[in-house]
């Protein structure tokens, strides 16, 4: 197709209009702030004059003659008695006035210095830009504010201030508009130009309003209410007093009124003006309704978050989209989302109808938009929208042609896109196959939740559906689930097993795991597997051959399990794949589990984005299925230890409080060695905590050590699906010291945590130390101190989230436009370097392992394909 | 509690052996014509520095002049940047 582009946007250039314009683009003036007139008819000359653009049905444009929407409104103007300043001007004002005579309007340097000058500001733009010359253009004026005379006229020169918001005062006497006015009209073209002022598009003088542009009537719409009576907008509100103020000052100045009750109307009219274009001035009292609440005049539209920039141009709301809350389905794959009948039944597809598939979607239409998979809308080539309703569907069956559009619902297999906030990375809105299911929750695979950082708490989400051919193509190449598998941050996978599927992939892979090939064949059968060949033809097989029937044929892998760091010598430790055979180690966490291991990220970049994410899929259900099949429960038992090894953690603790109290004697008696920049109280309470978390550490290893290995508890621990050592040490022998800010517990009444222990008392018990576990229970005191750091943590979450984010969302604006260039150097958008080598190394983190490059292994690859 | 340094130091520190501080050096003109023609920017385009930075003070540089600095990095083992000298008030 062609492209019909004859003109194409270069630059805008932003001015002022002039007295001039303003009346020339004026479809009317407006001189009465009447509205209606008794028949509710708009008044002429008012403030809702029909030249002005029409909001009442049924009424017509006197400008345009167009109907409500039609029109799309026209401005008025209004004479100003005596001239006015414009508040948003005032800053350039002040800096033009204090720079140039009094007298003859010159800029205050000398002739022989000007053109210098112009050339200095050339020079710096070209080295630093604009933002150098804005700042130069600054450093002129700080200098010339100073001078008291005039280099042209020799006229002298006073001080000029700005009496917030908008008076001038020379020589504690006011300059008033007029005045500002005149010397503004005396500035030459050429001396404005130093100020970086293009004088056809801004003239000084044209700042200092005579002519008020009154805005159309469709940009201050006024609502009906349901009495019939009628509400104004705020602006509609402000320019009455405007107008009105106006009208007073108009009559003043006729009748010859003294010169101070004109000086007080000139000074309204300015409040009233100053309002209606900002009315959150500083030192100015903002108007109000009469109910109290501020007038929403024209810069409280545009600016801040709730602005028509925020809010409406830059954050736009969406339709095709839908949001409810998630749970889990392990049985889905991971880029699949379960949706409900009743979301599919509301969002639709559109589909154009072809010679090819027209039998086909007039099947939808004659299903009516009640019968799943039917349909919402048809489109006409000439663009008309029909609903399809049970009454109106046989009809619209007859009508369709080739060209016809079908809004059809949601099937299996349509693109979607899903997302949940906080966006903070590029892994928060992914592209998802959609899979229609009963219920009315979205369903993932809980194997995603890790780069949405979802649970199933009440957490809800996001769907929307593209619309056109290229917006799906788009999403299914760039944001498919199984292309972001592998994490930009540390070029790991990002999804993998966690929990169960973890625990039961560990349990299958152990050495030890054998089951009959009549099992091996359920258990595949249960994961969708009917291809069985892969497995061995025994009477028993282990469970790493049944692992094995899901890897490729060619692959080989070596990796180190999470017992590697502990025993390199167990038999577990090196995870070793030889042609798609799983010959040793265990597939526990650091292997398969989210952000770590070398195992998920080797089958992506060697087998693709979907044969991944088909494997991820497979080894996260047969994880299930085995603990489905060998049965899995932990239960109070699991957290027992012999009495041995309760008696060793009772005498450690009964230790280290005898070595406490030694300590704390130490420090009555002044005899506690200080350590270094540290004071005598420091001391102790450094030594203190040292001891007790040296208790509880020793107490956590005996329980390590003595816990039955075989427990499922012990066995979710190792596999690195759930659980760690410290939590079973703090359920089965010591939960140890709950610690605020870093040191023990201090506060609550004077010189102690609570009223139940002596004043001055610093034994562990007092301050927060619980010497049992939770299995023990809870003493009332301890329970108190747990509810204490329970309360300070969560409320340190939620003061943090809004810090974060708003640090997240000024980083990103910073950000935004840095592009690494195919020079490798990393740069803005005005092509100013930021990095000569992106990340200092130019290493693309998705295609590495974890931020480097495995050379060896690289070597390794290529010398066995030879 | 801060302790109040009794006097001044009389030696000035030289801060270019610290160990935090990268090596500076004066780029020739022709290595600074090769590096603009290499990246294909302008003087303005390039990151900055200022005259009074602690590390190139004692250099005597003129603003304009590029500086190189070579830079230990933890994933690249070395990499090197380019700075120009630029004056602030």
């Amino acid at each position: 197709m062609d492209e019909y582009v004859h003109k194409k946007v270069d630059r805008i250039e932003f001015g002022f209009m002039s007295s001039k314009a303003i009346k020339d683009m004026a479809s009317a003036k407006i001189v009465t702030p009447e509205l209606y007139d008794k028949e509710g008819y708009p008044v002429d000359g008012g403030l809702m004059d029909i030249r002005l653009g029409v909001i009442d049905p049924g009424l017509k444009c006197k400008t345009c003659g167009g109907k409500l929407k039609e029109c799309p409104g026209h401005f008025g103007y209004m004479e100003l008695a005596r001239p006015v300043i414009h508040i948003k001007f005032i800053t350039l004002l002040y800096d033009l006035v204090r720079c140039t005579c009094r007298d003859c309007g010159r800029i205050l340097i000398p002739k022989t210095k000007i053109d210098k000058c112009m050339e200095d500001l050339v020079r710096v733009e070209l080295e630093g830009g604009l933002t150098a010359r804005r700042d130069r253009i600054k450093e002129i004026i700080t200098e010339l504010k100073s001078t008291n005379q005039c280099p042209y006229c020799k006229a002298k020169q006073f001080k000029i201030t700005l009496e917030k918001p908008t008076t001038f005062l020379e020589e504690e006497k006011k300059i008033s508009p007029i005045e500002v006015r005149m010397r503004l009209e005396k500035m030459t073209d050429d001396d404005l130009k130093v100020f970086g002022i293009n004088p056809v598009a801004l003239r000084p003088e044209w700042t200092v309003l005579t002519v008020m542009p009154i805005p159309s009537v469709t940009m201050r719409p006024s609502i009906t209410l349901e009495s019939g009576e009628r509400s104004e907008d705020d602006l509609t509100h402000k320019l009455g007093d405007i107008v009105r103020i106006n009208q007073r000052l108009f009559e003043n100045i006729n009748a010859g009124a003294p010169e101070i009750i004109i000086e007080d109307l000139w000074d309204l009219l300015q409040y009233h003006i100053t309002t209606f274009f900002d009315n959150e001035v500083s030192q100015l009292p903002p108007a109000r309704h009469r109910s109290g609440q501020p007038l929403k005049t024209l810069t409280a539209r545009i600016k801040s978050k709730e602005g028509r920039i925020r809010h409406n141009l830059a954050g736009k709301r969406t339709n095709f989209s839908a949001r409810t809350v998630i749970s889990p389905d392990p049985k889905l794959n991971i880029n699949e989302v379960g949706i409900p009948k009743v979301v599919a039944m509301k969002l639709t597809v559109p589909q154009r109808v072809t010679t090819w598939n027209m039998e086909y979607l007039k099947q939808f239409v004659s299903r009516g938009p009640e019968t799943y998979p039917g349909s919402n809308y048809v489109i006409r080539p000439d663009g008309k929208r029909k609903r399809i309703t049970n009454e109106t569907k046989e009809q619209l069956v007859e009508e369709i042609q080739p060209g016809f559009i079908v809004e059809r619902h949601l099937m299996d297999g349509d693109i979607a896109i899903f997302n949940r906030q906080p966006s903070l990375h590029r892994m928060s809105m992914m592209c998802h196959k959609i899979k229609v299911l009963p219920g009315l929750t979205f369903r993932i695979n809980p194997a995603v939740c890790e780069p949405y950082n979802a649970d199933f708490d009440g957490d809800e989400m996001n769907l929307h559906i593209p619309q056109t051919e290229e917006a799906r193509a788009e999403a299914e190449i760039l944001m498919h689930v199984p292309t972001q598998i592998i994490s930009p941050r540390y070029g790991l996978s990002i999804i993998g097993c966690n929990k169960d599927a973890q625990t039961g992939m560990y349990v299958l892979s152990k050495k030890d795991f054998k089951l009959t090939r009549e099992e091996a064949v359920d258990l595949l059968a249960a994961i969708n597997i009917t291809d069985f060949s892969r497995l061995p033809d025994k009477e028993i097989v282990s469970g790493r051959d049944v692992i094995s029937a899901l890897l490729p044929k060619d692959f080989n892998f070596t990796g180190y399990s999470k017992v590697y760091k502990e025993n390199k010598e167990d038999p577990d430790a090196i995870v070793k794949i030889e042609k798609g055979h799983l010959k040793s180690g265990v597939l526990d966490n650091a292997n398969l589990g989210e952000g770590q291991g070398l195992l998920l990220r080797h089958i992506y970049k060697q087998y693709g984005p979907d044969f991944a994410s088909d494997f991820l899929g497979k080894i996260f259900r047969l994880g299930n299925a085995v603990l489905t099949y060998t049965g899995f429960t932990t239960g109070i038992g699991d957290i027992d230890i012999s009495a041995d090894a309760k008696k060793q953690i009772m005498d450690i603790t009964d230790n280290t409080y005898v070595e406490v109290d030694q300590l704390i004697k130490d420090y009555n008696e002044g005899t506690l060695e200080t350590l270094p920049g540290r004071s005598m109280k420091e001391t102790l309470e450094l030594k203190i905590l040292e001891k007790l978390n040296k208790a509880r550490n020793r107490s956590g290893k005996i329980v390590a050590d003595t816990a039955r290995k075989d427990s499922e508890l012990m066995t979710m621990i190792k596999s690195g699906g759930a659980g760690n050592l410290l939590n079973l040490a703090q359920m089965s022998a010591c939960v140890g010291q709950q610690s605020m800010r870093g040191g023990r517990i201090s506060k609550g009444y004077e010189d102690r945590t609570l009223s139940v222990f002596k004043k001055n008392d610093l034994s562990p018990a007092a301050r927060g130390f619980i010497k049992e576990g939770f299995k023990d229970g809870l003493r009332p005191h301890e329970l108190f101190f747990m509810s204490m750091t329970g309360r300070d943590s969560l409320m340190d979450t939620a003061l943090r989230t809004p810090k974060s984010g708003y640090l997240y969302r000024r980083l990103a604006n910073a950000m935004q436009d840095l592009k690494v260039n195919n020079d490798f150097t990393v740069r803005d958008a005005s092509n100013k370097i930021v990095q000569f080598v992106y990340g200092e190394d130019g290493v693309d983190v998705t295609k590495s392992e974890s931020g480097r490059i495995n050379v060896k292994r690289i070597i390794e690859k290529v010398v066995t394909e030879e | 509690m801060v302790k109040k340094r009794k006097s001044k130091p009389t030696e000035k520190l030289d801060v270019s052996n610290h160990i935090l501080v990268p090596k500076h050096e004066k780029c020739s003109e022709t290595e600074k014509k090769a590096l603009l023609k290499k990246f294909n920017v302008e003087i303005k385009d390039l990151p900055k520095i200022s005259i009074n930075d602690a590390a190139i003070v004692d250099m005597n540089l003129q603003p304009g002049d590029v500086v190189k600095i070579t830079r230990a990095s933890p994933t690249a083992g070395e990499s090197i940047f380019y700075r120009v000298v630029i004056e602030i008030k």
